[in-house]
């Protein structure tokens, strides 16, 4: 009788974790550039391609740009493709970013969260990929180690079901380099959950096309005379895409929970945040931090609760509306600045609770960037700092900054 | 009564490096200080880091240097130039950012014969992030990314890129030397102070491609990581003198 094999847990990286879920998805072309702390995810992702673990093309390009471009052209004739950069990398990559959105290919990048320079930083933040919010990519933020693999299965099935592509965040070094234990499907489980890739339109000798081209403002016929999308009713679909991509991210991760008995929560996820009357609100790793700081603050005599954004982009409006109805103070960690304004989820959520009339106060904390250590402490003084000063009719606040030394 | 033969450098800061032991960084910042010092340049040279080992050059020289991003040092270097060209500008790149993710500003700085010098360390892998392929990378070497050795097929053959570089219309100078024994530290030296000199008297590009061992990658002894840089890479990257376009040339290409 033929044995059924069983998920093992082991205890690995976030990088090793990324390695294994991309070769679980089967990626087919791989192609990516070193850099800290992303290298042990094409490292890993190398030695299964050279091994025979993993049939894919494994591409040693010369930088990033490239490697986000063998990619989209890999994509482009129909192959499940697959890239890993961090900060400067991917910043690097922005135009090709761009491009992967603005064409509709489901590719998938691990962004392992790191400082942007200048100066040099090899250390954690989440400015790289905070940076890169507005190009039409699906971006979801993982906690811990179980939640990248898994991040990373679940993004293949939204890209390819809503043609976008997607980044799968994770904190460097706090997540990229630290051993925790993870449950690593079979893969008879991953094929069972995510079919070989199906492409909508590609590159192919026997249905001859033009992808991409020059488009004007209005639109206008093609080289064979059929009247054309203009880049504004295309950029219009991109928009529709990602706000079907909600609905898609929630039921991508409840089918996951069906067969891998594990979810995610969806667009966001909570913790004691059902009767809080103060909501911490952070992404990866922090929210992770944040609900430590929770308990600590219950202790104190404070109804505090983590309501933590996992995917950023498309935004988890309509979650974070209904979430913090209830909720007095709302307190976001924001590991990354949108310089000259304040930080970037700390402004949506803002943005998402405006004009609902009697909401709760909104304070910001800037956090943790360049790899500055965030203890819990921090995250517990922070709040009960806003509580005093909600509590005494304050409730604008300017961006505060966690031990920053000045 | 005692005469003193050897001096440290002045533009060499006298602290520890962060280098592994065998590592070529240590020799290569010495011979870039002492042509400092012999031409006494220090209050107007600057130096451009790449991103690699070498990042904490400005840790160990004792000049102004300009960080910039992977691979971009020769524009940066073209900018310090050329807004102020009475500054002594030389880059300090290794494979990576050189020949792989900057080739592009390289061949371009060359080709426009920028006065700049450029001091090229090869040690033929991706030296800071762990040991993975670089374009230098030996065929049949085993790397991170390279389990069972490059190969032509996947990722191409090394590049060589002094002679890719000499026939540039800009470039004056282009030499491949090494640091493996003292014979060839002494040509290094030689190499890099012509290289300066060169820019002191107004010419154009001038390039010094240096063989050096990583041996924390190559995971040899320092002493077994040199023999393989004399014996390996020097097949692969032959020493010598690529291109002079001054009056003194030497002669001795290859």
């Amino acid at each position: 009788m033929a044995t059924v094999q069983q998920p093992e847990t082991s205890i690995i990286t976030g990088n090793e974790a990324m390695a294994l879920g991309a070769k679980l998805c089967r990626v087919q072309v791989i192609a990516a550039y070193p850099i800290t702390p992303q290298s042990q995810v094409t490292e890993n992702l190398s030695g299964f391609v050279e091994s025979g673990q993993l049939e894919a093309e494994y591409v040693t390009v010369e930088s990033e740009h490239s490697a986000l471009s063998v990619c989209i052209g890999a994509s482009t004739v129909g192959a499940r493709a697959f890239t890993a950069t961090s900060a400067n990398g991917l910043a690097y990559m922005c135009e090709l970013i761009h491009w992967a959105a603005g064409a509709r290919l489901p590719l998938v990048m691990g962004c392992v969260n790191r400082a942007m320079a200048a100066p040099w930083s090899v250390l954690n933040d989440q400015q790289d990929s905070m940076s890169q919010r507005d190009a039409g990519w699906i971006q979801i933020y993982a906690r811990n180690n179980q939640e990248i693999i898994d991040n990373l299965i679940q993004a293949y099935k939204i890209a390819e079901s809503v043609h976008v592509p997607v980044m799968v965040c994770y904190d460097g070094y706090i997540l990229s380099h630290t051993v925790m234990p993870v449950e690593v499907p079979t893969a008879e489980q991953v094929d069972a959950f995510l079919p070989s890739y199906t492409p909508h339109t590609i590159l192919d000798p026997a249905d001859p096309r033009n992808i991409n081209q020059v488009t004007l403002a209005d639109p206008r016929a093609n080289e064979v005379g059929e009247t054309c999308h203009g880049y504004m009713e295309l950029r219009y679909q991109l928009q529709e895409a990602l706000g079907n991509a909600r609905a898609r991210a929630v039921e991508v991760d409840e089918e996951y929970g069906r067969h891998f008995g594990r979810s995610w929560g969806g667009m966001t996820w909570g913790y004691k945040n059902e009767d809080a009357d103060v909501l911490l609100v952070a992404a990866g790793s922090i929210a992770s931090e944040a609900t430590v700081a929770v308990d600590a603050l219950r202790e104190a005599g404070c109804k505090a609760g983590v309501l933590a954004v996992r995917v950023y982009r498309p935004f988890p409006e309509r979650e974070l509306l209904e979430g913090t109805r209830n909720a007095k103070l709302v307190v976001v960690f924001d590991k990354s600045l949108s310089y000259g304004y304040q930080g970037p989820i700390c402004a949506d959520v803002k943005a998402a609770l405006y004009g609902t009339g009697g909401g709760p106060a909104v304070h910001g904390y800037i956090a943790g960037l360049g790899g500055r250590d965030v203890k819990t402490r921090e995250l517990v003084e922070a709040t009960q700092e806003s509580v005093r000063r909600v509590e005494a009719g304050e409730t604008h606040k300017e961006t505060g900054w966690i031990n920053c030394q000045f | 009564m005692t005469t003193k033969v050897y001096e440290r450098p002045a533009s060499l800061i006298d602290k520890t490096t962060h280098y592994c032991g065998g590592c070529g960084h240590g020799t290569a910042h010495k011979l870039v200080a002492e042509a400092i010092d012999h031409f006494g340049i220090r209050d107007r040279t600057v130096g451009v880091a790449p991103a690699g080992c070498s990042v904490l050059m400005y840790e160990y020289l004792d000049v102004d240097t300009a960080e910039s991003a992977h691979g971009r040092a020769l524009a940066v270097a073209t900018g310090l130039k050329r807004a102020n060209p009475d500054l002594i500008v030389f880059t300090y790149q290794g494979d990576g950012d050189l020949a792989s993710i900057g080739l592009c500003e390289t061949i371009h700085a060359a080709n426009r014969g920028e006065k700049v010098v450029v001091i090229f360390i090869n040690n033929a892998v991706y030296g800071m992030t762990g040991g993975q392929m670089a374009p230098t990378t030996l065929i049949g070497q085993r790397t991170t990314t390279t389990p069972a050795g490059r190969s032509v097929v996947n990722e191409g053959g090394p590049l060589n890129m002094a002679e890719m570089i000499a026939p540039l219309n800009g470039v004056t100078y282009c030499e491949r030397v090494a640091l493996f024994d003292a014979k060839h530290v002494r040509k290094a030296r030689k190499a890099i102070f012509k290289a300066f000199e060169i820019q002191l008297n107004g010419g154009g590009f001038a390039i010094v491609e240096i063989l050096s061992a990583c041996v924390t990658n190559l995971k040899m002894t320092p002493l077994a990581a040199q023999e393989w840089v004399a014996d390996a890479m020097v097949k692969q990257f032959p020493l010598g003198v690529f291109k002079d376009e001054t009056a003194q040339g030497d002669g001795d290409a290859v």
